[in-house]
């Protein structure tokens, strides 16, 4: 059996000046550089492979089998892109990840472009943080001076230049090839695939585009070995991940844990939700991952566990919401995100996102019919599986997992004839105002 | 904002070195705008036809990226530009009433600057914002793209009159606040040589490690796990 808690990524997050290259290098870091050197890429690769490490961007993807398509064969450059553009409401992990310690996402990043046989990699970070930027960009930098980085890296023969990019404000440059678009000075529409990045991803070249988390793992696994990371975690879902505790929890913040946990475990280290009151819903993964209530306390927090349960791990982003939380109020939110952030490229995302906007306004007001609802599902099904990336998708699982446990819950919208709950109630300073 | 001066010869230089960090000049263009947004404390007309030329690519082109893209602003901002989180779980816990409050206070409404009251040293503009990846910190304020953690309708005002009247203002994760045209600097990739300013992390991001830490928990001993080597053959 393993501990409750599994640090790992976050293990070094409290020393001081955890971020510097001594400290990290202090604590071993940098030691899994040789190690991988003395590999062939091909042999990293297995390992990778055999540890069970599935991406952590959200899809769960196996990182080393999608390492394993990039063609070798192919005498274009290969390219390692990191996905650090976290912008899925809720996930709050990779930000954190790289404030922190971003020295092992530069040596995640130098071993993964070993394996794949690239001699350049891009960190692709959402430009909505400065401070983390900052600290990636000193990380590079301390990085090249150490000898990391740069020609004849400890005199392996073997290349690396590492670029730092900041987007520029645009949820959907999340999607890989969105991402990709991004980072060739476009507008962030996502491609069609195939050919998928693997084949032809960054200038048509072969790319993997992998997650902060995914490649921060990487040096640990070159360490200490599959099985290390296997004694971790479940059967199809192994080693460590972050979990994000957020909202109405007495302790909200981050939680590195194997996979498998599950929210009342969490609940539990984190003091539960907050005082005298119930969980009412929770997503498991972001707000693109359908609703949970408190049935689903004990669902382990792994790809299958979820999936079993009718959502998606995701990205782990545990948002807690409790008994004075208007569901209604809380889908009609994010609906409006992802109109906003609907790139317009595909007809179902475009236009139906506007719909269901509008229809979720009407009915937070009070106003339409029980018939309305029935007619958001169908909206729904319009969007599922026709729209041309998975933000569409995304877009209709808060609304129709809101729609099966709180059916109620709208319908008292039109016989209150407006929202029936008080907004105040939720704040986190609510109970604590002074009585003036 | 017509008091704009043209782009000088050491931006379009370091426009130009943007452009050559990639394997294809055109990767360049996001930072770019950004350094733009820097010199001339938005997107210029004058700053699209430079970009264009320099990448060789028409300045449609460049104006549908410049106006894809939510942090290139058309219009100013303030030295100061707050941005309020209003995606759910913010919202909930209290993004909104702050969002509301600021408006009322400001007297203005969504992406706007305020007026510029006398003795007032600098400007503050207001924006609300998507979620911006700090939900354990709820409700969330940016400034300048710097994290303001845990705030109140009350520390929000506090913070925008401080900032107004020129006082030093840190970031609750990060460092003493810099200029948006500052900031816009770091995003085109000319470090500022403040990384080491602010914690490694705050309190929400240890809370996990600390329990941790008071049971003796820990990831598994490698020298306890068996190496790759054994796996293979047992299997
Ligand atoms: C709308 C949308 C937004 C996404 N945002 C992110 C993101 O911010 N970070 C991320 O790693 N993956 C994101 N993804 C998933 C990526 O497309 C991709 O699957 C992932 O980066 C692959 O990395 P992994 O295999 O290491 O998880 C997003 C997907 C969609 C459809
Ligand atoms: S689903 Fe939405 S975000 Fe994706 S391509 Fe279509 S319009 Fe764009
Ligand atoms: S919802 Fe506000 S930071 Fe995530």
């Amino acid at each position: 059996m393993t501990d409750v808690l599994t640090p790992v990524l976050t293990d070094i997050w409290d020393a001081e000046q955890a971020w510097k290259l001594a400290t990290y290098a202090e604590r071993g870091g940098y030691a899994a550089l040789d190690a991988a050197f003395a590999m062939s890429p091909d042999d990293i690769i297995t390992a990778v492979k055999d540890s069970g490490l599935r991406g952590r961007g959200g899809a769960g993807f196996p990182t080393g089998m999608k390492w394993s398509f990039i063609p070798q064969d192919n005498p274009k450059p290969k390219y390692l892109v990191v996905n650090a553009d976290e912008s899925e409401p809720g996930t709050c992990k990779d930000i954190p990840l790289m404030m922190g310690n971003p020295h092992v996402l530069v040596e995640g990043v130098i071993i993964s472009s070993y394996a794949i046989r690239a001699n350049k990699a891009f960190i692709y970070i959402r430009g909505e943080v400065v401070h983390v930027i900052r600290r990636v960009q000193a990380a590079v930098e301390e990085a090249y001076a150490a000898g990391h980085l740069g020609k004849d890296i400890h005199g392996s023969g073997y290349d690396l230049d590492v670029v730092v990019h900041a987007g520029a404000g645009a949820y959907i440059c999340g999607e890989e090839t969105a991402l990709l678009e991004g980072l060739e000075g476009r507008r962030g529409q996502p491609r069609l695939r195939p050919p998928f990045p693997a084949v032809a991803g960054l200038y048509a070249s072969p790319t993997v585009i992998n997650n902060v988390e995914s490649i921060a793992s990487v040096p640990a696994i070159v360490k200490n070995g599959a099985a290390w990371f296997g004694a971790m975690g479940t059967e199809k879902s192994k080693g460590h991940g972050i979990f994000s505790l957020s909202g109405h929890v007495r302790k909200p913040g981050q939680y590195e844990a194997p996979l498998g946990i599950t929210l009342r475990e969490l609940l539990d280290l984190a003091g539960g939700v907050r005082e005298g009151h119930q969980l009412k819903f929770w997503t498991p993964g972001g707000s693109s991952t359908p609703l949970f209530t408190d049935q689903h306390l004990d669902v382990p927090l792994d790809f299958e566990g979820v999936a079993g349960a009718g959502s998606m791990l995701g990205t782990r982003a545990l948002q807690i919401f409790d008994d004075t939380v208007c569901v209604v109020r809380a889908v009609l939110r994010w609906t409006e995100f992802y109109q906003h952030e609907s790139c317009g490229k595909c007809t179902p995302c475009r236009e139906g996102t506007w719909w269901l906007a509008q229809a979720l306004t009407r009915l937070e007001n009070g106003q339409g019919s029980e018939a309305d609802l029935d007619q958001l599902i169908d909206q729904c099904d319009n969007i599922l599986g026709r729209a041309f990336c998975a933000l569409g998708d995304g877009a209709t699982s808060p609304v129709t997992s809101s729609i099966q446990y709180f059916r109620e819950e709208y319908l008292a919208h039109l016989s209150h004839g407006g929202c029936p709950f008080d907004p105040a109630r939720s704040t986190a300073w609510a109970g604590t105002e002074v009585s003036a | 904002m017509s008091t704009t001066a043209p782009l000088d010869d050491k931006t379009i230089a370091e426009l130009r070195e943007i452009a050559a960090r990639y394997p294809e000049a055109r990767s360049g263009l996001l930072p770019m705008l950004h350094l733009v947004q820097s010199a001339q404390g938005r997107i210029t007309p004058e700053g699209i036809e430079t970009c264009a030329a320099i990448l060789e690519i028409s300045a449609a082109e460049v104006n549908g990226v410049a106006t894809f893209y939510t942090m290139y602003k058309r219009h100013g901002v303030g030295d100061y530009h707050v941005g309020v989180c209003t995606n759910t779980l913010c919202a909930v816990m209290g993004g909104d009433a702050i969002f509301q409050r600021l408006k009322d206070h400001l007297e203005i409404g969504n992406d706007e600057v305020a007026a510029q009251r006398q003795g007032d040293s600098h400007t503050v503009s207001l924006e609300h914002i998507e979620c911006n990846a700090a939900c354990d910190y709820a409700p969330v304020l940016m400034v300048n793209w710097e994290f303001m953690d845990n705030q109140t309708p009350e520390s929000a005002v506090q913070m925008v009159e401080a900032l107004r009247a020129g006082h030093e203002v840190s970031s609750t994760r990060g460092p003493k606040l810099c200029s948006w045209r500052e900031t816009e600097r770091v995003l085109a990739g000319f470090p500022d040589g403040r990384a080491d300013e602010g914690p490694a992390a705050g309190p929400a991001s240890l809370a996990g490690l600390e329990i941790a830490r008071e049971h003796g928990w820990s990831a598994p001993d490698p020298a306890a796990t068996p190496a790759v080597e054994a796996k293979e053959s047992d299997a």
